[in-house]
C-alpha cells in the first residue's frame, strides 16, 4: 500500500487534497475532465447529460471557498459522475427510459447533497440499462454504452455508464445504484472499484426505485481509497429512508492500512463453479496474494446461494411491477392520450418502456398474483431467509468471502441481447450479497484476452470495514491491469 | 326486519386522522386549501421518494384501537396495487394481514354490543373531479385531481356484521364518532369527508344463521342517509328475494335525492390487489411503554361518561347521550355535584346551553349551578331561568347580578302574595268563578297577575296562591 501518497495512488483524493490546499483550482480539474469527455464520449456514450453550465458554476464556487480560506469538503472540486436514475434538483433524470424522458426532479437526493456538501462537482449523468434493469446498459432508450476496454463490448450493467465514465476517466469517482450487481459487475468489465454497501447504510431517498429491499447507492473509482472516501461521505442514517440504518457508518479509511494478516478469508465454492476458467483463476490468485500476506484462505460453502438468481428473479420482479405503476401518464413523464383513463394508462406505458422492463413487470405481476403469491414471491422471502441464514453460518469462521464478481469479461454488444436468461446469469455472483444485504465489492485483478476481470470481496452486515481491508490488500497485490485508451487520469 | 327478514349489517368507517402532518410526509394535514397546494415529493409519489411513517398517526390510531378494547399488535404496512388516477403511486400504502388493532368492540348507549373486526391505518388518496358529462369517470370531458388529500392518515375500522337496521348502524356510527372525538383521533365530520361510511349489507330470513349475499353501499354523506340507505337497501333485497330472484354481490351507490341505491360494479370479479409487504418501511411495534402511556392519556369515553351521569341525573344512559356528545357532561355533573337539582340541570342545559354551546366554555360550573339552585328555589321563574341563563352565555356574570339588574328578585316567593291579593281584589266577579271551578277564568286571573309584574311570575306558582287563596288548596 502506497497509503502516504494519496494523489499517485488515488485520484480523486489527490484531486481533493491539492484543490483544498489550493495547489489545483477545481475549475482546471473540471475542464481537464470535461475535455476528456468530449474527445471521446461521442464514441463512449457514458452519459446521457454532461451538465456543463451547472458543473463550471459548481466548480468555481468550490474555488471561491478555497480563495476565501474556506474547506470545501473532503471531495473538494473531485468530478463525480451520477447514474442517472439518482434525483437531480432540476437536471432531468431519465432512468434512460422514455417514460421519464424529458422529467425534472424537484429536489435531490440525499447522496446528491452529501457529496456537494463534501466538495463535489456533478459532471453529469450516466446511461444505465432502463430503470436498472440489465446487466449490459443495452436496455437504455438511449443507445448502449461502449466498453472502454474494447469500444465492441459492453461495459457491463446497469450502471455501465458510471462505470465507463470512471474507466475512460471522464470522473474519477462516479454513483451507482446495485440492486443484483449493477455496481460489481460494471466494475468488473470496465476495470474498475465498485462497492455495494450494506443494505441500509446509504439513504435511498431520491434513488429511483427498481426493488426497493434490495436497491443500494454505492460508489467507483479507481482505487480502493478512493472508493472508501465515497462511501463515507454517502454513509449514514438519513430521516428521509424509514429503512436507513441508525448510528453512525463504519469508518473504513482508518482500518485500510491495517491489513489482513491473521484474517480468514472463505473461498465460495458455489460461486466459483460454473464461471469461466479465466474469472476462477483470477479468484485462486487473488486467494493466494491472501495467503501471501498472512490470511488464512480455504474454501467453504454457502449452499443457499445456488438459488439466489431464481429468488431474486422473482423478489426483485415483484416489486418493480409495484415500483413503476407510478408511471402511468397522470402527473409527470410521458402521457400518450386514450379514449378513456385506462386506455391512457396502457398507450403510455407500451410507448414509454423497453422490452425487458415490461418482461419484468409482467414477471412481477404474475408472481405477486392471488393464488400465486405463496408459491413465487413467498417461496422467494423464504429462500432469502436461507441465503442469509448461510451466509452467518460461513461468517461463524470467516472474517470475509472472496468470489469472482462475473462469470467472464466483458461480452460483446448484442450477445446476449436475445437470450435474457443468459443475460440474468452475469448476476450469479453478486445477487447472493443483496438478497442478504450484505456489502461486496469488486476490485479489478487479472484479465482475459486484454480485458479486465474482477474479484469480489464480501463480508457480513457492517462489515465494511474488513471488507475494504481486504479490498485494499489486494489492490497492492494485484498484476497489472489492462489500460483503456484515454486512461486514467 | 318485518315479513320474516332479519337485515344483517358490517360497517367499514374510514376516519381521517387529526394529525398535523400527513402519513408519510412533512405537509399539513388541512382540508379545505387551494387544490395541489399542501404536496410534496413523497405524497405525490415522485420517483426516488419515500416514506416515513408519522409517529402521531400510530398514537392516535392506538388510542382509537384501546378506546374500542381492540388488541394493539405489532403491524406491518402493506402495498394494495391498482391503477386509478387519484393515487399518485398506483398503490395504496395500507395494513393487510397485520394491522395495529384486531379484535374489539362498541357498546350503544342501548347497550348492545358490536364487535370490531379491526382498525387499521392507511393512506387517504388524492380527490377526483369530473368536468363535463354527469360527474362520471367514463363520461366526464377531463378530470381534475387534488392531491392536497393524497397521504392523509385514516383509519379504518371493520365491524363485525353485528348490526340489525339502519336505525342500530345510525347509533353506531354516532357512537364511533363520538368516541372519534372524545380521544382526539378524527374531528368526526362527514360533510367534509373526514368521517366516511361504506355498509355492507345483506338480509336473511330471520332465525337463519348463514348469512346472505352482501351489497356494499357506497355514497353515504350523513347518518340520515346511512339510516335511509341501509332499510331501502334491506327492502330492496327481500324484494327481489321474495320473488323468487337472487342478490348479485356488488357495490351499489346510494343517491339522496332519489331515495334509492343504484348498482355500481359488479363484485363477482374481485379485483387482485397483489398485496405485498411495503419493502420502504419497517414493522411497527408499540413497545409496552408507548401502550402504557397512550393507554393512561385516555380521556374517559362517552359510554362511561353517559353511565355516570345517568347515574347522578337518575334518568336512562339514552337520555344524556345528547349531552355526553356535546359535552356538557361535565357542566351538569359539576352542578348536580355542587347540590343543584339534578332534572332542572339537565333541563337547562340540554336546552338553552345546548343552543349556545360556542359560548358554553365560558360557563362556570359555579355560576351554573347557582342559576339551577334560585330556579329550583323558586327565586326565578323558568322564563326568567332561561333568560337568565342566556344573558350569562351572551356576556358572562352571576345569575345573582343579571336577575337583580332585570328586576327579577322582586318576585321571590313573598313578594306574589300581595300583587296576587290586589288581582283577586280588583276583579271579585272572575274571582268567584275561579272559586266557582271555571276553568277558563284562570287564564285571565294569571294574565292579570302576569301584567300586573311585567310577566316576572312563575305561572304555577301564581294559581298555587289563587288556589290558597280561593280555599281550594
Amino acid at each position: 500500500m502506497s497509503s502516504g501518497q494519496e494523489g499517485a495512488s488515488s485520484p480523486a483524493a489527490g484531486l481533493a487534497a491539492a484543490v483544498r490546499e489550493g495547489r489545483a483550482s477545481a475549475v482546471e480539474v473540471l475542464e481537464r475532465h470535461l475535455g476528456a469527455i468530449a474527445e471521446r464520449d461521442p464514441e463512449i456514450h457514458a452519459f446521457n447529460l454532461v451538465m456543463v453550465d451547472e458543473a463550471r458554476r459548481r466548480a468555481e464556487t468550490v474555488d471561491g471557498a478555497v480563495a476565501r480560506g474556506e474547506d470545501p469538503g473532503r471531495l473538494a472540486g473531485v468530478p463525480v459522475a451520477l447514474k442517472d436514475n439518482l434525483c437531480t434538483r432540476g437536471v432531468p433524470t431519465s432512468c434512460s427510459s422514455k417514460i421519464l424522458a424529458s422529467w425534472r426532479p424537484p429536489y435531490d437526493a440525499t447522496v446528491v447533497e452529501r457529496i456537494t456538501a463534501a466538495g463535489a462537482v456533478v459532471v453529469g449523468k450516466t446511461n444505465l440499462d432502463e430503470f436498472a434493469m440489465g446487466s449490459s446498459t443495452e436496455n437504455s432508450a438511449f443507445g448502449p454504452t461502449r466498453n472502454p476496454h474494447d469500444p465492441a463490448r459492453v461495459p457491463g450493467g446497469s450502471s455501465g455508464g458510471s462505470a465507463a465514465a470512471v474507466a475512460a476517466g471522464f470522473a474519477p469517482l462516479a454513483l451507482g445504484s446495485d440492486t443484483g450487481g449493477s455496481i460489481r459487475q460494471p466494475a468488473a468489465l470496465c476495470g474498475v472499484v465498485g462497492v455495494k454497501p450494506t443494505y441500509g447504510l446509504v439513504s435511498r431517498y431520491g434513488l429511483v426505485a427498481f426493488a426497493s429491499s434490495l436497491d443500494q447507492i454505492g460508489p467507483f473509482a479507481h482505487t480502493v481509497r478512493d472508493a472508501a472516501l465515497l462511501f463515507e461521505v454517502i454513509a449514514g442514517h438519513d430521516p428521509m429512508d424509514s429503512t436507513s440504518l441508525d448510528g453512525p457508518a463504519p469508518s473504513v479509511l482508518d482500518a485500510i492500512p491495517m491489513g489482513v494478516e491473521g484474517m480468514r478469508v472463505g473461498l465460495v465454492s458455489e460461486l466459483l463453479a460454473g464461471v469461466e476458467p479465466a474469472a476462477a483463476a483470477a479468484v485462486e490468485a487473488a486467494a493466494e496474494a491472501l495467503t501471501g500476506m498472512g490470511a488464512k484462505v480455504e474454501t467453504t460453502s454457502v449452499p443457499a446461494t445456488v438459488y439466489g438468481l431464481s429468488a431474486y428473479y422473482l423478489i426483485a420482479p415483484a416489486e418493480a411491477s409495484s415500483n413503476l405503476a407510478r408511471y402511468d401518464g397522470v402527473r409527470y413523464g410521458l402521457r400518450v392520450e386514450g379514449e378513456d383513463v385506462a386506455a391512457m394508462f396502457g398507450a403510455t406505458r407500451q410507448a414509454g418502456f423497453g422490452a425487458e422492463v415490461k418482461r419484468r413487470i409482467m414477471l412481477g405481476t404474475y408472481a405477486l398474483s392471488a393464488g400465486y403469491y405463496d408459491a413465487y414471491y413467498g417461496q422467494a422471502q423464504r429462500v432469502r431467509t436461507l441465503i442469509i441464514r448461510d451466509f452467518e453460518e460461513a461468517y461463524r469462521s470467516f472474517d470475509a468471502l472472496l468470489a469472482p464478481t462475473t462469470p467472464g469479461p466483458a461480452f460483446p454488444l448484442g450477445a446476449k441481447t436475445q437470450d435474457p436468461l443468459s443475460m440474468y446469469m452475469s448476476d450469479v455472483c453478486t445477487i447472493p450479497s443483496n438478497l442478504a444485504g450484505h456489502p461486496a465489492m469488486s476490485i479489478p485483478w487479472g484479465s482475459s484476452d486484454g480485458l479486465p476481470l474482477g474479484v469480489q470481496v464480501m463480508a457480513p452486515a457492517l462489515g465494511e470495514a474488513v471488507m475494504f481491508r481486504v479490498a485494499a490488500a489486494l489492490e497492492g497485490e494485484a498484476p497489472p491491469a489492462p489500460v483503456p485508451a484515454g486512461g486514467r487520469r | 326486519m318485518s315479513g320474516g327478514w332479519e337485515t344483517v349489517v358490517g360497517l367499514e368507517v374510514h376516519a381521517e386522522l387529526r394529525t398535523v402532518t400527513k402519513l408519510f410526509c412533512g405537509c399539513r394535514n388541512e382540508f379545505g386549501a387551494e387544490p395541489n397546494t399542501l404536496v410534496c415529493p413523497v405524497c405525490l409519489g415522485l420517483p426516488g421518494s419515500l416514506p416515513v411513517l408519522n409517529r402521531m398517526a400510530v398514537e392516535l390510531a392506538m388510542r382509537v384501537g384501546l378506546a374500542l378494547h381492540c388488541e394493539v399488535r405489532p403491524s406491518v404496512f402493506h402495498r394494495k396495487n391498482y391503477f386509478y388516477p387519484d393515487m399518485p403511486k398506483d398503490y395504496q400504502i395500507s395494513q393487510y394481514d397485520e394491522p395495529i388493532n384486531v379484535g374489539g368492540w362498541l357498546e350503544l348507549p342501548d347497550g348492545h354490543r358490536v364487535g370490531i373486526v379491526r382498525a387499521h391505518l392507511e393512506e387517504d388518496t388524492g380527490k377526483i373531479t369530473h368536468v363535463g358529462g354527469g360527474g362520471r369517470i367514463h363520461e366526464a370531458a377531463h378530470s381534475l385531481v387534488d392531491y392536497n388529500r393524497a397521504g392523509v392518515p385514516l383509519l379504518e375500522i371493520v365491524s363485525e356484521p353485528d348490526l340489525r337496521s339502519g336505525e342500530q348502524a345510525r347509533a353506531y356510527v354516532a357512537e364511533l364518532r363520538a368516541i372519534l372525538v372524545a380521544t382526539g383521533a378524527s374531528d368526526g365530520k362527514m360533510e367534509e369527508g373526514s368521517l366516511r361510511v361504506d355498509a355492507n349489507v345483506s338480509v336473511r330470513p330471520e332465525g337463519a344463521s348463514e348469512y346472505g349475499t352482501r351489497c356494499e353501499i357506497k355514497n353515504l354523506n350523513s347518518l340520515r342517509s346511512l339510516g335511509r340507505a341501509i332499510d331501502h337497501e334491506a327492502a330492496r333485497q327481500i324484494e327481489l328475494l321474495e320473488a323468487g330472484e337472487r342478490i348479485r354481490m356488488e357495490t351499489r351507490h346510494w343517491n339522496e335525492a332519489a331515495g334509492h341505491t343504484v348498482s355500481g360494479r359488479t363484485k363477482e370479479q374481485s379485483e387482485d390487489y397483489r398485496y405485498f409487504p411495503e419493502p420502504d418501511l419497517v414493522p411497527v411495534a408499540p413497545d409496552d411503554d408507548w401502550l402504557a402511556a397512550v393507554s393512561a392519556s385516555l380521556p374517559v369515553l362517552p359510554a362511561e361518561r353517559r353511565d355516570r351521569l345517568a347515574e347522578a341525573a337518575g334518568v336512562a344512559a339514552g337520555d344524556v347521550a345528547v349531552l355526553v356528545e356535546m359535552g356538557l357532561d361535565d357542566l351538569v355533573l359539576g352542578a348536580i355535584g355542587a347540590g343543584a337539582d339534578p332534572r332542572v340541570a339537565v333541563n337547562r342545559a340540554a336546552n338553552e346551553v345546548a343552543a349556545n354551546l360556542e359560548a358554553a366554555a365560558k360557563l362556570t360550573v359555579g355560576a351554573f349551578a347557582e342559576l339551577v339552585r334560585m330556579e329550583a328555589a323558586g327565586e326565578l321563574t323558568a322564563t326568567q331561568a332561561k333568560q337568565v341563563l342566556a344573558a350569562m352565555l351572551e356576556s358572562g356574570g352571576k345569575p345573582a347580578d343579571i336577575a337583580r339588574a332585570r328586576g327579577f328578585e322582586a318576585l321571590a316567593a313573598d313578594a306574589l302574595t300581595p300583587v296576587v291579593e290586589q288581582v283577586v281584589a280588583d276583579n271579585p266577579d272572575a274571582f268567584e268563578r275561579f272559586k266557582a271551578g271555571d276553568p277558563k277564568i284562570q287564564g285571565f286571573l294569571v294574565g292579570q297577575v302576569m301584567k300586573a309584574t311585567k310577566g316576572n311570575a312563575d305561572g304555577g306558582r301564581v294559581v298555587a296562591e289563587l288556589r290558597r287563596l280561593a280555599g281550594l288548596g
